[in-house]
C-alpha cells in the first residue's frame, strides 16, 4: 500500500516541470514572448532596461572620464555648459556630468538587486507560512506585524530607519529592504491562503506529504508569476525610493554620484547651471519609465486571463 | 413597500457601523504596533539619549540624573511602557532642535501639512475623475492619448523632481506664482485653525485667501501630479471594462438611454478600484510631502519631521511618525467606508 503511494508521488514528481517556468517547451516560450511583445511599450521598456544594465556594468568603459566619480577637482573646466566635449556639461568642481550620470545607474541598479533579493524571499516565505497555517497563531503573528509595516507610508518608514543609521548606501539599502518585504508577504498570503484549501493541497496532505513539500513544491510554484510581475514593476519604485533617500542626503555619499544627491546639489545652482539638475532628472525619468514599461510587459506575459 | 425599504437601509447602516467599529479596534492595535516599531527604531541609534539631549559639555552628574528621569537605566520593555504612557497623555518629550515639548511643535506645524495634503488630495481627486470620465467618453481620441502620455510622465517624474522643476520655471523664469512659504509679506492672518486659507476665510480677509491659495498651488501640484493622471487612467480602464460587461448590454437592450446607464449603472462600480488606489496614493503623498515641504519651505509637520530625522531628534521623529500613522489610519478607514458604500457585496454582508 505504502509503496503504491510512493510510486504515485514519484511519477507525479517526475512529470513536474522546472519550477520557474511551468511548461518550458519552446512553444511556450514563444507564447510568452508573443504576449510580452504585443504591446510596443514593453519592447521599449526592454530596450531601456537593457541599456540601463549595460550602462551599469560597463560604466568605466563607456564614460570618457571615469576618474571624475572620485574626488577630482579641476576648476579650469568647471561650470561648463553642455558642449561637444562634455555633452552633459560639467559641475562646480569641473567633473564631467555625463560620466557621473552613467555611474549613477550603477548605484541605482545595485541597490535594486540587493533590496529585492533580500526582501522578496523573506516576504514570500513569511506569506507562504501565514497563508498555509491560516487561522493559527503563525498566521496571526506574521500578518499583524505585516499590518504594522503597511500602516505607514513607505517613504516615511524608510526615511526614519535610514536617518537613525549612519548616512550611507548600506543604511539606505537596509531601510528600503525593511519596508519592502511586507508587500510580498501580503501578496503571497492571499494566494497561499486560497490555494491551501484546494484539492491538490488536500490530496498531498492525505497521502502524507511533508509540510515543507506542500508549502514549497505545491503552493509556491502557483504563486510565482504574480511575484515575478510585482518584482518587475517594483524595480522602478526601489530606484525612486533610493533617489528620494539620497536627495535628502541619506543615501550614497559624495563624491560617489547618485541621482537624488546630484539633483539636490544641482538645484542650488538653478537656474544658471540648469544642466546639473536636468540631466540627472531625465536619467531618473528614463530608468523608472523603462522599468515600468518592462514591468507592464511582464504582467501581460503572465496574464492567463481573458 | 417603504417599510421594507427602510429596514433594508437600516440593516445596511448597522452593518457599516459594525464594520467601522471593527476597523477602529484593529486600528488601535496597529497604532500600538507602530509605537513599538518606532520605539525600537529610536533605540537602535548608537549613543546615549540623555547625553544627546544635554550636549557634550554637560557634567556627568546631570546626565546621570536625566538618565534616571528618562528611565534609561531600566530594561527596554519597561522603558517602552514609560514612554508609551507619556505618549498617551500627549507627552512625547522635548525636541532637541526647538527645545520645546514635541507636542507643542506638532500642534503648531500639523495644520499647514493638513492644509497642503487636503488641497493636493482635492486636486487629484477632482481632476482625475474629470479626466478619467473624459478619457472614457472620448476613448481612442487625442484626449485619451494625452491622458495616457501624461500618466507615464506622472510615473516617471518623482514629486521632488517635479518640485525642483516647478521652482525652476516659476521661481526664476515666469514669476507669476509665489514659490516659497505660505503667505506673502504684508498679509497677516490670525491663528484660529492654523490653516491659513480657512483662517482668512473666517476673518473675511479675501485678499489673504487669494494669496494663500496661490502659495498652495505649486507644492500641492507637485504632490498631486503623480497620482492624478494614473488615477484618471485607472478610472478610464475600469469604465471601459465595465462598459463591455453583460449587464450593460442587457440594460442597453431595454432601450435605456446611454447617459442614464452611465450615471446609474456604470459610475458606482467603476469607482471602486479608483477609490482604493486613491487611499494608497494619499499615503504616498504624505510621504512625498517630507521632501516637497522642504523644497518649498512649507512650514508643516513633514518639514519639521525631515529636519528632526536629519538631526536625529528622536522624540520628534517618533511623534511625527505616530501622527502620520494616525492620519493614514483615518484615511484608510474613510476609504474603506466609501468602498463599502459603493460595493453592495460588502455593504450587504457576505464577502
Amino acid at each position: 500500500m505504502t509503496s503504491k503511494i510512493d510510486n504515485n508521488l514519484k511519477t507525479k514528481d517526475m512529470k513536474r516541470k522546472p519550477w520557474f517556468i511551468k511548461p518550458s517547451t519552446k512553444e511556450n516560450l514563444r507564447q510568452y514572448w508573443y504576449k510580452f511583445s504585443r504591446n510596443k511599450l514593453s519592447i521599449i521598456g526592454l530596450i531601456i532596461v537593457t541599456i540601463s544594465i549595460l550602462f551599469a556594468i560597463f560604466a568605466p568603459v563607456i564614460t570618457p572620464y571615469p576618474q571624475h566619480v572620485r574626488e577630482y577637482v579641476d576648476y579650469s573646466s568647471a561650470k561648463l555648459a553642455p558642449n561637444s566635449e562634455y555633452i552633459f556639461g560639467t559641475d562646480v568642481y569641473g567633473r564631467d556630468m555625463f560620466t557621473r550620470v552613467i555611474f549613477s545607474f550603477r548605484g541605482a541598479l545595485y541597490m535594486t538587486v540587493i533590496v529585492l533579493s533580500l526582501s522578496v524571499p523573506v516576504g514570500v516565505i513569511l506569506g507562504l507560512l501565514a497563508g498555509y497555517f491560516n487561522g493559527t497563531w503563525v498566521d496571526t503573528a506574521i500578518m499583524r506585524v505585516t499590518d504594522i509595516f503597511l500602516a505607514l507610508p513607505p517613504l516615511i518608514l524608510a526615511l526614519a530607519i535610514a536617518s537613525v543609521l549612519e548616512p550611507n548606501m548600506t543604511s539606505s539599502m537596509i531601510a528600503v529592504t525593511i519596508m519592502w518585504w511586507p508587500w510580498y508577504t501580503r501578496l503571497v498570503y492571499g494566494m497561499a491562503r486560497s490555494l491551501s484549501g484546494e484539492y491538490f493541497v488536500k490530496n498531498a496532505e492525505l497521502i502524507g506529504a511533508s509540510k515543507a513539500h506542500i508549502i514549497f513544491r505545491e503552493i509556491l510554484p502557483n504563486c510565482l508569476s504574480p511575484v515575478f510581475t510585482k518584482m518587475a514593476l517594483d524595480v522602478g519604485w526601489v530606484i525612486l525610493m533610493g533617489a528620494s533617500l539620497s536627495y535628502v542626503g541619506l543615501g550614497e555619499q559624495p563624491p560617489t554620484p547618485a541621482f537624488g544627491q546630484m539633483i539636490s546639489d544641482g538645484s542650488r545652482y538653478l537656474p544658471d547651471l540648469w544642466w546639473l539638475t536636468i540631466f540627472p532628472a531625465l536619467a531618473i525619468a528614463f530608468i523608472i519609465l523603462g522599468f515600468n514599461f518592462f514591468g507592464d510587459g511582464v504582467r501581460d506575459m503572465f496574464d492567463t486571463g481573458r | 413597500m417603504t417599510i421594507l425599504k427602510i429596514t433594508y437601509l437600516w440593516k445596511g447602516v448597522i452593518r457599516l457601523l459594525k464594520y467601522l467599529l471593527k476597523r477602529l479596534i484593529q486600528g488601535i492595535f496597529v497604532i500600538i504596533g507602530i509605537s513599538i516599531l518606532i520605539f525600537i527604531i529610536s533605540r537602535i541609534v548608537p549613543g546615549d539619549p540623555a547625553r544627546m539631549a544635554l550636549g557634550p559639555s554637560a557634567p556627568q552628574k546631570v546626565v546621570d540624573q536625566l538618565r534616571e528621569e528618562m528611565h534609561l537605566n531600566e530594561s527596554i520593555p519597561v522603558q517602552y511602557v514609560y514612554w508609551f504612557k507619556g505618549v498617551l497623555s500627549g507627552d512625547f518629550g522635548k525636541s532637541l532642535n526647538t527645545k520645546r515639548p514635541v507636542l507643542t511643535d506638532v500642534l503648531e506645524f500639523l495644520p499647514a501639512t493638513l492644509e497642503l495634503a487636503f488641497f493636493a488630495g482635492l486636486i487629484f481627486i477632482v481632476f482625475s475623475i474629470i479626466l478619467g470620465l473624459l478619457a472614457a467618453r472620448y476613448r481612442d481620441t487625442w484626449v485619451d492619448g494625452s491622458v495616457r502620455v501624461l500618466s507615464y510622465a506622472g510615473i516617471a517624474l518623482p514629486s521632488f523632481v517635479v518640485a525642483v522643476l516647478l521652482i525652476l520655471v516659476f521661481g526664476f523664469t515666469w514669476k507669476v506664482i509665489p514659490v516659497l512659504g505660505r503667505l506673502s509679506n504684508g498679509y497677516h492672518v490670525p491663528y484660529i485653525t492654523g490653516m491659513v486659507v480657512i483662517d482668512s476665510l473666517i476673518t473675511g480677509n479675501l485678499p489673504a485667501v487669494g494669496d494663500a491659495v496661490k502659495h498652495l498651488l505649486l507644492p500641492a501640484f507637485a504632490l498631486a501630479v503623480g497620482p492624478l493622471f494614473q488615477e484618471a487612467r485607472i478610472l478610464r480602464s475600469s469604465l471601459t471594462d465595465n462598459m463591455n460587461k453583460e449587464y450593460v448590454s442587457v440594460v442597453t437592450g431595454y432601450g435605456i438611454p446611454k447617459s442614464v446607464i452611465m450615471r446609474k449603472h456604470l459610475l458606482k462600480p467603476s469607482f471602486i478600484p479608483v477609490v482604493s488606489v486613491m487611499g494608497l496614493d494619499f499615503a504616498s503623498l504624505l510621504g512625498n510631502a517630507f521632501l516637497v515641504e522642504k523644497i518649498f519651505n512649507w512650514p508643516g509637520i513633514s518639514k519639521y519631521g525631515m529636519n528632526a530625522m536629519l538631526s536625529k531628534d528622536l522624540n520628534a521623529i517618533s511623534a511625527v511618525i505616530i501622527i502620520i500613522g494616525l492620519i493614514f489610519l483615518l484615511v484608510n478607514i474613510i476609504v474603506d467606508l466609501i468602498i463599502a458604500s459603493l460595493d453592495p457585496r460588502i455593504r450587504l454582508g457576505g464577502n
